[in-house]
């Protein structure tokens, strides 16, 4: 049915109308998508072509979400999870930043804190746990330090080479204007760097939920993970997936915010 | 004779005997140019010749040269691109050009808009720079050099970059803004009827060194007479 209407659709109408109304027809095809996907799902459940140990329906995953909202389990596990996130991306973030601005800036700092820098990145940060645990024990500093450890490289290399691109031209009219370093440093470097120093951003912010949650599966008493880890030794799959989907929906949302602020840094290009 | 002899006593800008070396290359030789208020010189050559090294030295962009320079004030300088901060609205961008004179936020807004009014922007105010046309936005590049009523004015190629049509009303403005202010221009171009139509003495620079000085006895003439266009391509090697 659907395949005949688009062959016979261009036939009868004006090219821009068939156009458009063949861009609807695909992105409601695109939206659709998923929901029947879902509706698949839940039907396979329901007349038990899927095994509800394995996979448990849609509905019974979204009952364990609504559990979990309700018992406030989910608020003290976000809280938890939340805070280690954005502890580890304030500390991360601002070194990285900060090392990659003076490096950027300053010859000096490139020879002296780029090598080790760049020794350090080559190291997978994740396979740091183990030592991780050995020095900093099992509580909220070893989960924190490693989010900023993981933070701290995509925005160190971002801002270093943001800052290296900026248009010398736009430096030598700073001087024959007679800024001050200061003003440069506003009205030149920052407005040049932060588009790309953004997509560092939204590169951390990834690495930074990653590592959240390989270390919220080791040794974590509170948090998303520990809700999934517990899940497990009960055989609660359906918090398991519902555990998933929160990070999931973290992950996208945090991605909206820095996305946003992308738009607004490069408003003036529209 | 349309400028005031006393007007063009005052010296706005002078180099004497400038000399300056990249490694083992003399780029300039005993370079000597002064320039008086109300008074255009145009100085003209080929690529390479360091035209655009003895503007960067009166400008005070070059510290390692030998010689004397004296600049009444902080000259301005336009380039051949307009250099405006794109994400800075154009007001703002005019502003900056008062970035020495420490007035207050109120007295640069109301100075900016006078400096746009004059180059004939002053409904452009408050957009942003990437929505200019080419001679717009070296038309507001112009306003920021101009807003702090300079002394003297630099210009680096300012009017290269744009279309024929749009060339002739900057030089029509800009002719407009000198007569109005009185500062004093060195105008850097390699282009001979550019110099002959807006300058009162025209500098050839070839490999560093002054070779010749024309003075245009009747400056901007509608029709520049034909000799002068002659002897200054003939002394840039260009024989018609």
């Amino acid at each position: 049915m659907t395949s005949s209407a688009a062959l016979a659709a261009p036939l009868a109408t004006a090219p821009t109308v068939n156009r458009r109304r063949s861009q609807r027809k695909w992105g409601l095809i695109r939206l659709a998508s998923p929901f029947v996907l879902l509706a698949v799902w839940q039907v396979g459940s329901a007349v038990g072509l899927i095994p509800q140990d394995v996979l448990p329906a849609p509905s019974l995953i979204f009952q364990a979400g609504v559990e979990l909202i309700e018992n406030g389990q989910l608020a003290d596990a976000l809280r938890v999870s939340g805070l280690r996130v954005v502890e580890g991306l304030l500390l991360g973030g601002f070194i990285g930043v900060a090392l990659g601005t003076a490096v950027g800036l300053s010859r000096w700092f490139e020879a002296t804190v780029d090598p080790p820098m760049q020794m350090i990145r080559a190291l997978p940060h994740l396979g740091l746990i183990p030592l991780f645990i050995l020095w900093f024990g099992i509580g909220e500093l070893p989960k924190v330090l490693l989010v900023a450890l993981g933070v701290s490289f995509p925005l160190y290399l971002n801002t270093f080479s943001a800052i290296r691109q900026v248009d010398p031209k736009l430096f030598e009219t700073a001087q024959v204007l007679g800024f001050s370093f200061w003003q440069r440093f506003r009205t030149v470097i920052v407005p040049s760097a932060a588009p790309q120093v953004l997509v560092g951003a939204r590169q951390s912010l990834a690495i930074a939920w990653l590592t959240l949650i390989v270390a919220e599966q080791i040794n974590a008493d509170k948090g998303i993970g520990f809700l999934i880890n517990n899940a497990r030794d009960f055989l609660r799959i359906d918090i398991i997936i519902f555990g998933l989907i929160v990070y999931a929906l973290l992950g996208i949302g945090t991605d909206a915010i820095v996305r946003a602020l992308e738009r607004r840094a490069l408003r003036y290009r529209s | 004779m349309t400028i005031a002899p006393e007007r063009q006593t005052h010296s706005a800008g002078e180099l004497r005997q400038v000399n300056k070396w990249y490694g083992d290359h003399h780029v300039l030789t005993d370079v000597s140019v002064r320039i008086s208020r109300g008074e255009i010189v145009a100085l003209i050559g080929r690529s390479g010749s360091g035209k655009s090294t003895v503007l960067r030295v009166l400008a005070g962009l070059s510290t390692d040269h030998t010689g004397d320079r004296a600049v009444t004030g902080a000259p301005a300088l336009a380039f051949q691109e307009p250099r405006l901060f794109p994400w800075r609205d154009v007001r703002t961008n005019v502003t900056y050009g008062l970035t020495r004179s420490r007035l207050s936020k109120s007295q640069e807004q109301e100075r900016a808009d006078r400096a746009l009014a004059d180059v004939g922007l002053a409904d452009r105010a408050e957009v942003w720079p990437l929505t200019l046309s080419g001679g717009q936005a070296q038309r507001v590049s112009l306003a920021r050099a101009l807003v702090a009523e300079p002394d003297l004015l630099l210009l680096d190629e300012p009017f290269g970059a744009l279309d024929a049509l749009t060339r002739l009303s900057m030089r029509a403005l800009l002719l407009d803004l000198w007569r109005e202010h009185g500062f004093g221009v060195l105008l850097v171009t390699h282009d001979v009827d550019e110099a002959v139509a807006l300058a009162d003495r025209v500098l050839v620079l070839e490999a560093g060194k002054v070779i010749h000085t024309l003075d245009i006895d009747d400056p901007r003439q509608s029709v520049p007479a034909e000799h002068y266009r002659t002897e200054l391509l003939d002394k840039l090697g260009v024989h018609i």
